[in-house]
């Protein structure tokens, strides 16, 4: 057979990866274009969004990169970083990820895809990871209660202090924080406290007494230079005045240290990176939070809670939900939502693996050597800037010495940190050996050659650990971190939990405002590599060119898609790129002298980070009201723009809507807005409905954030980690957070650190970049072309069973639909909370519930899914539709029924007796398709109401899982 | 939905029981089926002065928060506290075993602001719509 000769640039096939990652092929695409009614893809554009808002620039990016010439052009940044021996310590300490959890949790979709466990059938897998990172926590800080991960230990201490300002009796507005704090936890406290009118001092704790007005106190534990304080005498004093106690503690030395559980503390707060996470130039990591139990309500993030299933078994949920901006909105005391779930399992794995001896092992090495250095020092003539320590030694070098010092150490490449100028810190850790003490003793010697012995020296170390601040109670003594330490053991532990879960490794998880799209394989490769992983986020600038050029690289990819002039990578999440905009915002208008605008109008169909968020950047929240098709009901936004005119700071929309239409009114919207002196946030959540196609810059909006996590491939983690850096226009340009620590971080005139780290969490940012190389303009915009399409064609073929709630103009959806499911309950008693259950049955993770319509689902099906894999959900949910039918006819029960009784389990199929009017069969096989890879749900329905009167966050005792 | 006349009713779903100078408070069978599960009620402690139509409390189910508005002034002179361990007594019983505060009233011409049963059954179907 003759074949036509192909161009050799056919062959090369440069944009594989767009067919790669945009499920439905063309022939597919024309199909479903034809179920919709519609022409071509531009026909669709056309139809489902206004015309006023489509983009006439181009996207100017680079044409589409083949997978490995992506990993190749990646790779010439890395290879500009040069991953220097850390000893700069500050909270970030490298450690060893064991290569099991490296290689089946961190580089594991099964668990790096999965979603936030709202529903807790399908992910008891990861909430048992995170009930496992909770418990070790309580253990080791001594506390009665951990929540399940924080953004960063800056963050996290910043949280701390809202928390205990609510708690605390004392009504005064003073928070101290001790000098002795990392510098970048008190740039990033002070930062929250301004827009609170919380006053921050900043003072030494050995000085006396507080401030009768000190609602609470930030102590550092060991202290950010290495000494460790007993801080008894002072946490005393501070409660004489209801003054409560955050202590940031470092999680390996608490191996050691007496908990600060002990010693009085309210609230202990840290990061969990060194169990195991990489450094990656600041994050992700996990940060802790724990509490004592009668605080529980004012704490801040998820808590993962033990309730029991409707068999009365154990099984786990999320507790106390009613503290969270997604219930609480505007009166919610923190807007955290994604947070750090996988890296918190990470850390949970780490303590399973190591169990309590091995962790106590690490930390004595570590200890160990860290005497052996300095008693080497000593011994050499130089002075220790503090006896005390655990890991970290500060030696004094002399008048203006540190400089040279440290010059001497990246000869050998090593980062020591300057301290002041005649003082040096050197933290060790986990990875530091024998060899490396010996190193630093030649950087210290004039000579350059020690004169001393190693074998010597440690035979003599000494404990640097003051014998009050001695550990003496135990921790992790749980039977789960003592049973997996066989590798084996370990191995099948990480996939029996794993298989209690539904990730994207079994099938589509439609979660609507969620963008659950494909993270490919070759996206994630980069993350792991040691020239990304390894570098702390304060190494000298000299040894990031690469991260830094590839940064600005993905910065300009950004403002390209969305057409704003700047970017800022600083904010971890959604939630924190909306504070940091807002922050952004407030500083803009104060340059103005305008500083007395405080208004922020927020439609009430809004996610609840945004009035969480507006309260903590020092907004009042107005909420605008929406009209019978979801929209912005302008007639009432323009009155009260109008009325606040003189005080309207801010605008917060969500667009594509919350609905999931494009409004026909957003220009009209940000010019209402601007015309009454506000600036425009947008909630970019739903940028995956847009990119490509409308610049958020060129039509309106002043800020927005972008959640990596969604449009742009950073996998969800379980619940974070995710990134959401924020765009703006030119005249908020020079307001962009800058960071003390790190210089040449965002304008001079920007507002301070809202984060830890300078880029956030850089370590992840790779994703986005090879995400954006290998799709090229042409993939992008055909990604949210197809996005609508799928939406659309899910709509329309769901149509004739339920009503689709919200359309624009010409009856399209934009990237989700929304399905309503209160005419059902109505007519049979079936709620969308059953139908979310039974879909379980069928292998699927259920749409978003409730959100933003109660008794809706709101489904968002992305371009990654197949038409095959849209068709069987479609199929699962008409079939259910017909069983809803059969009730509301009462051919079947209201109370017995396959839907009520979802999910079903294999214990229920087994048991003997069955008693239900319909079949085992439909039970767990309801169609065809589904025996093929049967998914089982672990558990059946859990009981929320049970797990939050009966709250228990830590692990139960294993006879409770018999 | 049960409605015992007898009581008194607030628009913001509250009922009274008044016994000489003493109003026992509690929420009213709509308000806690329309915040479902109860699983924790935030309580005064005695001796803490309540006014009129400002907030004494909180109750929380699930998935919402809700907080609880005094219908009349005085001062708390008992907590209902067996609701810390059993807040489903809320939904179980709202006007028996799960009454809330007991409050030594100020000013007992606050009580005409207040609706009977069936006025309080027509304002709770408007508002359901
Ligand atoms: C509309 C909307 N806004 C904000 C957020 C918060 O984003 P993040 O979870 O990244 O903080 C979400 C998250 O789902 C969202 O859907």
């Amino acid at each position: 057979m003759s074949e036509s000769r192909l161009s050799l640039e056919n062959l090369e096939n440069r944009g594989e990866f767009i067919h790669r990652h945009i499920a439905p092929s063309d022939a597919d695409i024309e199909s479903m274009l034809g179920v919709i009614g519609l022409d071509s893809l531009d026909d669709l554009v056309e139809k489902a969004i206004p015309s006023s808002i489509i983009s006439d620039t181009k996207l100017n990016l680079a044409a589409p990169r083949a997978e490995q010439q992506a990993l190749a052009d990646l790779g010439s940044f890395a290879a500009r970083n040069q991953v220097f021996k850390s000893m700069l310590g500050m909270g970030y300490s490298d450690c060893h990820t064991p290569t099991v959890i490296l290689r089946n949790i961190l580089e594991n979709p099964g668990w790096y895809t999965a979603y936030t466990p709202y529903q807790p059938e399908i992910s008891q897998g990861r909430m048992e990871a995170l009930l496992n990172f909770q418990t070790m926590i309580m253990d080791l800080t001594g506390m009665e209660i951990a929540n399940a991960s924080l953004l960063d230990e800056g963050t996290a201490a910043a949280e701390a202090m809202t928390m205990v300002m609510n708690a605390s009796r004392n009504k005064g507005r003073k928070f101290f924080i001790s000098k002795d704090c990392h510098p970048q936890t008190i740039e990033v406290v002070r930062t929250r406290a301004e827009p609170q009118d919380i006053e921050v001092v900043v003072g030494d704790h050995r000085d006396g007494a507080l401030d009768e007005d000190v609602f609470g106190v930030l102590l550092q534990y060991p202290a950010t230079g290495g000494e460790i304080f007993d801080y008894a005498d002072f946490a005393a004093k501070a409660h004489e005045t209801d003054a409560l106690v955050v202590v940031a503690a470092d999680i390996l030395a608490l191996a050691l240290l007496k908990p600060p559980g002990e010693f009085g503390a309210d609230v202990v707060v840290g990061n969990s990176q060194r169990f195991g996470v990489p450094l990656g130039f600041g994050g992700p990591h996990a940060a802790y939070l724990a509490t004592r139990e009668q605080y529980k309500r004012a704490m801040p993030g998820r808590i993962v809670g033990v309730s029991i299933d409707a068999d009365e078994n154990p099984a786990l949920r999320l507790s106390l939900q009613t503290r969270e901006q997604h219930i609480r909105r505007e009166r919610a005391t923190s807007n955290i939502c994604t947070a750090q779930v996988l890296l918190a399992v990470i850390a949970s794995m780490y303590g399973v693996y190591h169990g309590p001896t091995g962790v106590g092992r690490i930390a004595r090495r570590t200890h160990r050597l860290s005497g052996a250095l300095a008693d080497g020092l000593e011994r050499m003539g130089f002075s220790l800037a503090a006896d005390s320590f655990f890991d970290t030694v500060a030696v004094r070098v002399g008048e203006g010495g540190a400089a040279r010092i440290v010059e001497k150490a990246a000869q050998r490449r090593m980062n020591l940190r300057v301290l002041d100028d005649d003082t040096i810190g050197i933290a060790l850790d986990e990875t530091t050996g024998r060899e490396e003490v010996e190193v630093l003793w030649e950087v210290f010697a004039e000579d350059g050659s020690a004169p001393i012995s190693f074998d010597e020296v440690e035979a003599e170390a000494a404990v640097r650990i003051p014998e009050s601040l001695r550990r003496t109670s135990p921790y992790m003594t749980h039977p789960v971190f003592n049973s997996y330490h066989a590798e084996h053991e370990m191995l099948r532990y990480i996939y029996r939990l794993q298989e209690k879960d539904i990730a994207l490794t079994r099938s589509m998880i439609p979660l609507g405002s969620c963008t659950m799209k494909l993270n490919a394989t070759t996206e994630m490769i980069p993350v792991t590599w040691e020239e990304f992983g390894g570098i702390h986020p304060f190494a000298p600038e000299e040894q990031v060119r690469g991260y830094r050029d590839f940064i600005a690289d993905l910065e300009f990819m950004l403002a390209e898609c969305t057409g704003f002039d700047s970017i800022s990578m600083q904010p971890n999440s959604g939630a924190q790129g909306e504070y940091a905009g807002l922050l952004v915002i407030r500083k803009y208008h104060e340059s103005k002298n305008e500083d007395y605008r405080n208004i922020c109008l927020i439609p009430s169909s809004a996610h609840g980070t945004n009035p969480a968020t507006a309260v903590m950047a020092g907004f009042e929240v107005v909420v605008v009201g929406c009209d019978s098709d979801g929209n912005v009901d302008i007639a009432d936004l323009r009155e009260k723009a109008g009325k606040f005119s003189e005080k309207l700071a801010a605008l917060m929309i969500t667009y594509p809507s919350t609905h999931g239409v494009f409004e026909e009114g957003i220009v009209e919207i940000c010019d209402i807005i601007h015309r009454n002196g506000g600036q425009v946030y947008m909630d970019g959540a739903n940028l995956n409905a847009l990119v490509g196609i409308c610049k958020p810059g060129e039509f309106g909006p002043d800020v927005s954030h972008m959640n990596l996590h969604k449009t742009f491939c950073i996998p969800h983690g379980g619940g974070g980690p995710g990134m959401g850096p924020i765009g703006v226009v030119k005249h908020l340009s020079p307001y962009l957070p800058k960071h003390s620590v790190v210089a040449g971080v965002g304008p001079e005139t920007g507002v301070d650190a809202i984060s830890a780290a300078p880029w956030g969490s850089a370590g992840i940012l790779p994703i986005s970049w090879m995400y954006i190389a290998m799709m090229g303009g042409v993939g992008l915009i055909k990604a949210t072309q197809v996005a609508i399409l799928n939406a659309n064609y899910v709509a329309r073929r769901l149509e004739p069973h339920y009503e689709v709630l919200y359309k624009g103009a010409n009856g399209m959806v934009a990237h989700e639909c929304i399905i309503d499911i209160r005419p059902l309950q109505e007519a049979s008693g079936v709620t969308n909370e059953d139908i979310a259950k039974r879909l379980m049955d069928y292998g699927f993770h259920a749409p978003t519930m409730s959100f933003p319509v109660a008794g809706t689902l709101m489904i968002e099906p992305t371009e990654s899914e197949s038409r095959e894999e849209l068709d069987r959900f479609c199929d699962a949910m008409i079939d259910i539709r017909r069983d809803i039918q059969e009730i509301a006819d009462g051919l079947m029960s209201a109370e017995d029924n396959a839907l009520k009784n979802a999910p079903h389990t294999a214990s229920d199929i087994a048991a003997d007796e069955w008693t239900h009017p319909y079949s085992r069969e439909k039970a767990v096989f309801p169609l065809p398709w589904v025996r093929a890879a049967k998914y089982w749900p672990p558990v059946k329905r859990v009981n929320n109401p049970y797990g939050d009167r009966n709250l228990v966050c830590s692990c139960l005792p294993v006879e409770n899982y018999a | 939905m049960e409605l015992p006349s007898g009581l008194k009713y607030s628009r913001e779903h509250e009922w009274v029981r008044v016994e000489g100078n003493i109003a026992v408070i509690g929420i009213t069978d709509f308000a806690q089926s329309e915040l479902g599960d109860v699983v924790y009620v935030e309580l005064p402690e005695v001796g803490t002065e309540v006014e009129a139509n400002n907030t004494f409390g909180v109750v929380e189910s699930v998935k919402a928060v809700s907080d609880l508005f005094a219908p009349v002034s005085g001062v708390v002179v008992e907590a209902n506290t067996t609701l810390e361990d059993q807040p489903e007594l809320v939904n179980s019983e709202p006007y028996e075993d799960g009454w809330m505060i007991r409050v030594e009233m100020k000013d007992d011409s606050e009580l005409s602001d207040l609706l009977e049963a069936d006025s309080y059954r027509a304002y709770t179907e408007e508002e359901s719509g």
